[in-house]
């Protein structure tokens, strides 16, 4: 019913806190679609809505409570709307954006120009800040690390309510900290990054069945040196011989000459229309699910050219996917098992999930290069398994006997998935937290900057 | 197209800039600050397929002294415009500017008188040009005197009438206006208020508003829905009007 406010902003800022103040408390909701009571504050103007604020959030992607408030009070400011690039320089390959922009919307503009983010999450609807934020990874890990690796320098609104510029040589303790540091050091209001040239806009996919846990860990090591991309469903409904049979997808950017000439067709996106009953996703449809999607892959290798969205994206084809767990809402356990743990850890892990239940239909597997420079940064080198689990009564015990089990093998789990971790548990998996903390009291004495998760894990 | 746009930096003329930029279209921007305005124009200027510059000046709906020194900077670097598309406007709860009547004062004239200023201006320089588009962003509040918008509405209610005139009276000399009544659209502006059904999103209403200016209309709804819906609301009688909270 209104058209822009171009002299809005000009109106004294009294008025529209006195507005904000008036609008009626909402929910605010991670991935797992468990809310918390809040209030989020919308502008395109970064710079002015973070001042006094408490946390930033973009489009809500983590499943736990990385971005949610910890108290209802607490000032929440949602960056989807500060979306403009700053930016472009196609030569040097280097992009400048406010940190709303979302890597939907940077993917349309890139993608024909023939490029694209060197790192790409799961979901291509998060946004930049929370890309920062979670330090998030995508298939190429083992080639190219976590984004943060990527990231050139970023604005940031600290605590004390100043604005600097922090990249690897200026303030660089801020900056590797504020990468993968779940947004805890200061609010992120710009990114700049660096891009990579795709020859075309299809990808090369190779996938093949894999008939157990053992042979998966084998078979993504040998697919790593030969492809920038690999990842693994698995169906961990099995039990026995076939623990952790799934299939193995490794990919890279098609060449001119592969490539088709016309730009990938996408399928339109479709929406689940409901919140589906708590009952819908139980342990058979799951098994039913599982056993269509292993037999659908009939020969035991499959090669050919898709497009990026379902390569990268294939669960975003489903917009709001995350109702089908019905009103009990859902978490994902992310953890990484170090390599020198060896296969065998990995086995045990998988034979203690399954063990547990949980009835999730599918897990991602993921062999991970390297540490991040980032202080909180998750991977590291070895294996990566995720795995959704609807919330239920066991959800606690189950959480907390894997992190046991994670814990013991040297590894740890992913913040921006987490709901149930214990502070006790984080600190056992997480030599580098006495950093973090530190850096906290640097550039947050008093703990202004805070989530959910952090009240939870870090005490404040 | 060589067009002027009062108001893109956010929202609805976000959307709107973006895909006329996306499709090659020469923008001019004017808005309240050169440094907001800079990063709205970097932005535009890496969506344009040929990366093609978007100038800019300060213009400031409350200052009618700014407008014609800025239609002159949008004439100077466009050489010439043939579109002029104004977006802003101020937007205030009517609880707000009940409890403020300086603040419903200022919207008033912001809204309504100096809009219209700003359109004097504007459709001089596109008729001693043989004319062109004028699309100003009137609202579906302007329909019906209504208790949630009556101030606010009052001021959109006074604009369209407005361009409606100017409709007929340069239609022959080659002016189109375009009046947009929006309907609830989800921007910055309306964060925070409940949506009611039929909330639309602003690249949806920019396709609409950029298809109906291309087609030369003279008034377009957006989200299109709010055609019927208003359809509806302008039929009750005064009597339910009392009685409903709409």
């Amino acid at each position: 019913m209104h058209t822009n406010a171009v002299t809005s902003e000009s109106a004294k800022a009294s008025d529209a806190t006195r507005d904000e103040d008036r609008r009626p408390m909402g929910t605010i909701m991670g991935w797992g679609r468990l809310g918390v009571a809040g209030r989020e504050t919308f502008s395109e103007d970064l710079a002015k809505v973070t001042r006094g604020a408490n946390l930033s959030r973009g489009l809500g992607r983590s499943y736990g409570d990385s971005s949610l408030p910890a108290a209802a009070t607490d000032r929440v400011v949602n960056t989807v709307l500060a979306n403009r690039v700053l930016s472009l320089d196609e030569e040097a390959m280097v992009i400048r954006v406010e940190a709303g922009a979302s890597l939907v919307e940077l993917n349309k503009l890139l993608i024909p120009r023939g490029l694209f983010s060197a790192v790409t999450p799961g979901t291509k609807f998060v946004t930049v800040g929370g890309m920062v934020a979670s330090d998030v990874h995508g298939k190429n890990h083992h080639r190219e690390g976590c984004f943060g690796e990527h990231v050139r320098s970023m604005k940031i609104r600290l605590a004390d309510d100043s604005i600097v510029e922090c990249s690897p040589t200026v303030m660089p303790d801020l900056f590797y900290g504020t990468i993968g540091g779940m947004g805890l050091l200061g609010h992120i209001l710009e990114v700049e990054f660096e891009l990579r040239r795709i020859p075309s806009q299809w990808i090369w996919m190779e996938s093949e069945r894999v008939d157990d846990i053992d042979s998966f860990v084998t078979a993504l090591n040998t697919a790593a040196p030969k492809f920038p991309m690999t990842m693994g469903w698995i169906d961990c409904l099995n039990r026995g011989k076939r623990m952790g049979r799934g299939i193995l997808m490794a990919g890279r950017w098609a060449t001119e000459s592969e490539a088709k000439r016309d730009a990938p067709f996408e399928l339109p996106h479709v929406t689940v229309p409901i919140e589906l009953p708590n009952l819908a996703l139980n342990a058979f449809t799951a098994q039913a699910f599982n056993s269509a999607y292993y037999w659908r892959h009939l020969s035991r290798t499959k090669l050919g050219l898709v497009g990026p969205e379902t390569f990268f994206y294939p669960l975003d084809a489903m917009l709001e996917w995350n109702k089908v767990y019905g009103p009990r809402g859902f978490t994902q356990y992310q953890c990484v098992i170090p390599r020198h743990a060896g296969p065998p850890a990995v086995r045990a892990f998988m034979e203690l999930l399954t063990r547990l239940g949980g009835a999730s239909p599918l897990c991602v597997i993921k062999d991970c290069g390297p540490e991040g420079r980032g202080t909180l940064s998750f991977p590291l080198e070895g294996t990566s398994i995720a795995v959704d689990m609807a919330v239920s009564p066991d959800i606690q015990r189950i959480v907390d006997q894997l992190n046991e089990f994670v814990i013991e093998t040297g590894g740890r789990i992913y913040l921006t998935k987490d709901r149930f971790t214990t502070a006790a548990h984080f600190r056992r998996m997480e030599p580098r937290l006495d950093r973090f903390v530190a850096l906290r009291d640097k550039y947050d004495p008093r703990r202004r900057i805070r989530s959910a998760q952090s009240v939870r894990l870090l005490g404040d | 197209m060589k067009a002027v746009l009062l108001g893109a930096t956010t929202g609805m003329g976000r959307a709107i800039a973006r895909q006329l930029a996306a499709r090659g279209e020469e923008l001019f921007l004017l808005g309240l600050a050169a440094d907001d305005l800079a990063k709205s124009a970097a932005d535009l200027a890496a969506r344009s397929p040929s990366h093609t510059t978007v100038g800019f000046a300060e213009c400031d709906l409350e200052k009618p002294e700014t407008f014609a020194p800025a239609l002159e900077a949008a004439e100077a670097a466009l050489g010439g415009f043939d579109a002029v598309i104004v977006t802003a406007a101020m937007f205030a709860t009517q609880d707000a500017l009940e409890e403020d009547v300086e603040l419903a004062r200022r919207l008033v004239t912001v809204n309504y008188a100096n809009t219209v200023v700003f359109c004097e201006h504007a459709r001089k320089r596109l008729l001693a040009r043989g004319g062109g588009k004028l699309v100003v962003f009137s609202s579906v509040a302007g329909e019906r005197g209504r208790k949630p918008v009556a101030i606010y509405g009052s001021s959109k209610a006074g604009i369209s009438a407005y361009l409606e005139a100017l409709d007929h009276k340069f239609y022959e000399q080659g002016l189109r206006v375009l009046c947009v009544k929006p309907g609830f659209v989800r921007t910055g502006m309306t964060a925070g208020l409940k949506a009611p059904p039929f909330a639309g999103e602003p690249e949806e209403v920019a396709r609409t508003v950029i298809a109906a200016m291309d087609r030369g209309d003279s008034v377009v709804y957006a989200p299109r829905v709010w055609s019927a819906v208003m359809t509806v609301i302008r039929a009750l009688p005064r009597a339910i009007m009392r009685k409903v909270s709409f």
